[in-house]
């Protein structure tokens, strides 16, 4: 196979610790500061310090400066000086990701786009809203309810996380199964490339001409430009939304479940699953009513016109009932499906509660395999010697394993991160995917390598090259190099056998 | 999220509490969404959660700045982060610890540290403050306009009830407020005697002690409280008092905070928690006795109500619906308010000290609480009622004055 010729330039700036040469942050901030007011760039260490991770803790850097821009007039002139000075930008929104998307660059600057938070426009006949990327997504539904409208994505961080943000990372959510995740949602946005251009992908209508260019910057993770608009499409609000939820003794038999509601045509709006250890955690805290002898339980959500409410929880009800639910619960309140849904809502928070840290896990499987996958889980649980709980967005497959650990211990953050690569490693041996809404950032770069062949990572490569030629937007994230995954290699050897032997070892 | 606290904190009981707050914090970022500064600024240094990090850093040994100190000072301690917080983050008393010790490691310029002592001295001081406010209303013409806020009107106290009844409890015999809005106390003497509860107040007691406690006098407002709980534990400890009922939130938290702050003190601790347990907002207290109350008023003339539910009421003491619905029960019509998590911008001494903060959150609350146009404003806490007041022509009030309106006399 023919390797790719362009090594040098993927990793010059990969290495996301290097620190910047003497003298030089001091230039960049000089630089910095003439193009922007005084409250806006940030270079003191104790001011650099709280910016150095995003909602994944475990993974952190101290930004060599932080800008504040609030114009685009603004977020272009940094990014010209960038490109003159050669200084990696790293473009960050409520810094919630947990993938560690937006951890900053040793020798590079963090541009923060929360002061970019109006809305612009809410175009009811349209149903459109025109945003700035620092909105949080929340706030767009808020405003688009005087309509009666809402903005479908709704990661559980949507109080606080970003419209930029989930355009990066192709957020998803609760409701990503019957509406769409973030790249359905969106028509079109407007950007600033690494040389300052703005540019516009999209627009108000659902296609636009020439290369779908938008689809393809929509989970791009901050590789390809810096948005600083963005055009999102907003839906009626249903009239009517009921839970079902229903027990399982065998969280196989849940799985089975899952896949039975899907084939029987069915889209409910939701459709999660918790294993017992998750709602024993949970039940405590938020009383949601869950049944704790259950081993698994799953909450499937229908909503629309009170008729199409009606036949779609009793064609559920069917389904579940078929495929061994031992009980099954419908919510006959609106303050009732709230309650069924605080629990899946707060299971990180209360992981946060039993325990002082925890990995969050963000994998995809065929909905067939969820049991096979629990199974697994719990053998690497006895092999780590850590605890993991189970909330799944079980409709369309993305798991969220919940590795409990203590950062302060020596070597339980080592092996809760191996857990978590071997559960990736297990998602694309059963024909799933390492990531399926929070993104690769920095933390799976390792799991990338198992994921991709290296002739589609130098594929990946290139579409960056023709976006940022010098490499400078959020470098040393989501695509590993080649050295990188080599390395991995080398360190997993399994069965005596290395899992790309194709690749060259250094 | 991990710690490493530096060696000359850990161990300590401030360290222990720093360090047990810190490790529940999982780094989610959820409390930047409602925190006022952060809406404003957009800048993490000025979120719940960058101040937790800032917080971090100096206990971890790095030495505190100036600059740290100014984003702590930008903090309003509304503790709306609190609420949204889904980890259970007690960042009230993460704060006060932090705020504590950078205070030892910085010290202010000489104008900020007059400034305090000023506020400290005069505002806790009933006599002195009742003075320099006739003085200040005189001359409310020579005055900066940032400090018109603080002034207020002179409104009649009207008379205060002699009954005696067997119930009883004990009010504040509080700082500011007497001077600057006597008729808060007595229309609560009044509503609780028309439903058969007589209000004491004890000489002896005075301010709660988080004027000291926002200013850095950690000290001074240890002494206010002990010198509360003196005053009260007689009539407390007898049963001669059923509660201690306070009619300014912000004062409610702080006499709550009793059990925390003199937890360590071998003398104190004890009778602090019984104070604490025993002390009750207002609302609190009423709203058992809501049917008593309704025998004993009459239909209301001003329905159209906008509520301004003080941080210290929702978030402070997590009592977010006790008014409202002692309100809707009288019959007002609460008008629907946005952003109701959000400060004033009045919180305690913060609009003197960050009068542009203040201005701007004050802007953003009173076009919310206008929008649909109210006949009046009401509100739990003294500090909220007169910052708001200073921008709006519409009447303000404490709501239970509102509700002092109501009650027919038998």
């Amino acid at each position: 196979m023919l390797l790719p010729e362009f090594d040098i330039d993927e990793s010059r700036w990969s290495g996301v610790a290097e620190a910047p040469a003497p003298g030089r942050q001091l230039a960049v901030a000089q630089a910095l500061r003439a193009l922007l007011p005084a409250d806006c760039v940030l270079s003191r260490d104790e001011e650099l310090h709280p910016y150095e991770c995003d909602g994944l803790a475990v993974f952190r850097q101290q930004p060599m400066l932080v800008v504040l821009p609030r114009t685009e007039t603004e977020v272009r002139a940094v990014l010209l000086a960038c490109r003159r000075l050669e200084v990696p930008v790293v473009a960050r929104g409520a810094g919630t990701g947990l993938s560690g998307g937006a951890m900053p660059h040793a020798a590079g600057v963090v541009l923060s786009l929360a002061r970019f938070d109006r809305i612009l426009q809410i175009d009811p006949a349209a149903r459109i809203a025109r945003v700035q990327p620092g909105v949080r997504n929340l706030a767009v539904s808020e405003a688009a309810a005087a309509y009666g409208l809402f903005y479908a994505p709704d990661p559980s961080s949507q109080i606080a996380c970003t419209i930029g943000g989930n355009v990066a990372e192709n957020s998803g959510g609760v409701h990503c199964l019957k509406y769409g995740l973030t790249l359905h949602n969106v028509l079109g946005l407007r950007g600033c490339t690494i040389d300052g251009e703005p540019i516009e992908l999209g627009g108000c209508a659902l296609d636009a001409p020439g290369l779908d260019l938008l689809a393809l910057s929509i989970g791009s993770e901050g590789l390809l430009l810096v948005v600083t608009e963005v055009i999102l499409k907003l839906l009626p609000k249903p009239e009517l939304a009921q839970v079902v939820m229903a027990s399982f003794d065998d969280v196989g038999k849940a799985g089975e479940a899952v896949a039975a509601i899907i084939a029987a045509g069915i889209i409910p709006s939701g459709l999660e699953m918790m294993d017992r250890k998750a709602t024993a955690a949970v039940e405590p805290f938020v009383r949601a009513g869950y049944d704790l002898a259950a081993e698994a339980i799953l909450l499937a959500e229908s909503d629309g016109t009170p008729d199409e409410v009606a036949d779609e929880v009793r064609a559920m009800e069917r389904v579940l009932q078929a495929n061994g639910a031992t009980a099954i619960a419908v919510s006959a309140s609106e303050a009732e499906r709230l309650r069924f849904w605080s629990g899946r809502k707060n299971a990180f928070p209360a992981a946060g509660r039993i325990s002082p840290d925890y990995y969050c896990m963000d994998g995809t499987i065929p909905r067939n395999r969820l049991g096979h996958m629990l199974k697994a889980i719990e053998r690497m649980e006895h092999k780590y010697g850590l605890k993991c709980m189970n909330v799944f967005h079980a409709g369309d497959g993305n798991l969220h394993p919940l590795i409990l650990f203590d950062a302060n211990r020596s070597g339980e953050w080592e092996r809760a991160d191996r857990f978590g690569a071997d559960i990736l490693e297990l998602c694309v041996q059963l024909g799933g995917t390492i990531t399926g809404e929070h993104g690769v950032g920095v933390e799976k770069l390792n799991s990338m390598c198992v994921q991709f062949s290296p002739a589609e990572r130098a594929a990946f490569f290139s579409v960056k090259r023709a976006f940022d030629p010098p490499g400078l937007l959020n470098p040393g994230k989501c695509i590993p190099t080649l050295a990188r995954c080599a390395e991995y290699g080398r360190m997993h050897v399994r069965h005596g056998q290395l899992p790309h032997p194709d690749l060259p070892r250094f | 999220m991990e710690t490493r606290l530096a060696d000359w904190i850990k161990g300590t009981t401030q360290g222990d509490s720093a360090n047990d707050i810190l490790r529940a914090c999982v780094h989610c970022g959820f409390c930047n969404a409602t925190c006022p500064t952060y809406q404003l600024l957009g800048d993490e240094l000025d979120g719940p959660r960058g101040r937790i990090y800032q917080i971090k850093q100096v206990l971890e040994g790095t030495p505190a700045t100036r600059n740290t100190q100014l984003h702590l000072d930008r903090c309003l301690t509304c503790r709306a982060c609190e609420t949204t917080c889904p980890s259970g983050v007690d960042y009230g008393h993460l704060v006060d610890i932090g705020r504590a010790v950078v205070e030892s490691q910085v010290r202010r310029p000489l104008n900020e540290r007059l400034l305090h002592w000023l506020l400290r001295e005069v505002l806790t001081r009933r006599g002195l403050f009742g003075g320099a406010l006739r003085i200040g209303r005189a001359l409310r013409f020579a005055l900066p306009r940032a400090l018109h806020a603080g002034l207020g009107e002179h409104r009649a106290p009207g008379a205060w009830p002699r009954r005696t009844h067997a119930r009883k409890v004990l009010l504040l015999n509080g700082c500011t407020q007497p001077a600057l809005a006597p008729s808060i106390d007595a229309a609560t003497a009044r509503v609780l005697d028309a439903i058969g509860v007589q209000a004491l107040v004890d000489a002896r007691s005075g301010c709660c002690g988080a004027i000291r406690h926002h200013l850095h006098d950690q000290r001074g407002a240890l002494q206010n409280a002990r010198r509360n709980i003196d005053a009260w534990w007689p009539q407390l400890d007898s049963g001669a008092v059923e509660a201690i009922v306070i009619n300014a939130s912000g004062c409610t938290t702080m006499v709550r905070e009793y059990a925390w702050l003199l937890r360590e003190d071998p003398a104190y601790a004890a009778r602090a928690r019984r104070v604490s347990d025993a002390t009750r907002d207002l609302a609190q207290f009423l709203g058992p006795q809501l049917p008593l109350l309704l025998r004993c008023v009459r239909p209301a003339s001003i329905t159209r109500i906008a509520l301004q539910n003080p941080c210290t009421l929702q978030h402070g003491l997590k009592l977010k619906h006790d008014v409202e619905q002692l309100l809707s029960a009288l019959g007002a019509q609460l008008l629907p308010v946005d952003e109701p998590h959000l400060c004033c911008g009045s919180a305690g001494t913060y609009s003197l000290l960050q009068p542009k903060l203040a201005l701007e959150l004050r802007a953003r609350k009173l076009a919310h609480l206008l929008h649909a146009q109210p006949q009046m404003i009401l509100s739990a806490n003294i500090g909220c009622l007169l910052h708001l007041a200073a921008g709006t022509a519409v009447a303000l009030r404490h709501w239970i004055e509102w509700i002092d309106e109501l009650i027919v006399t038998s």
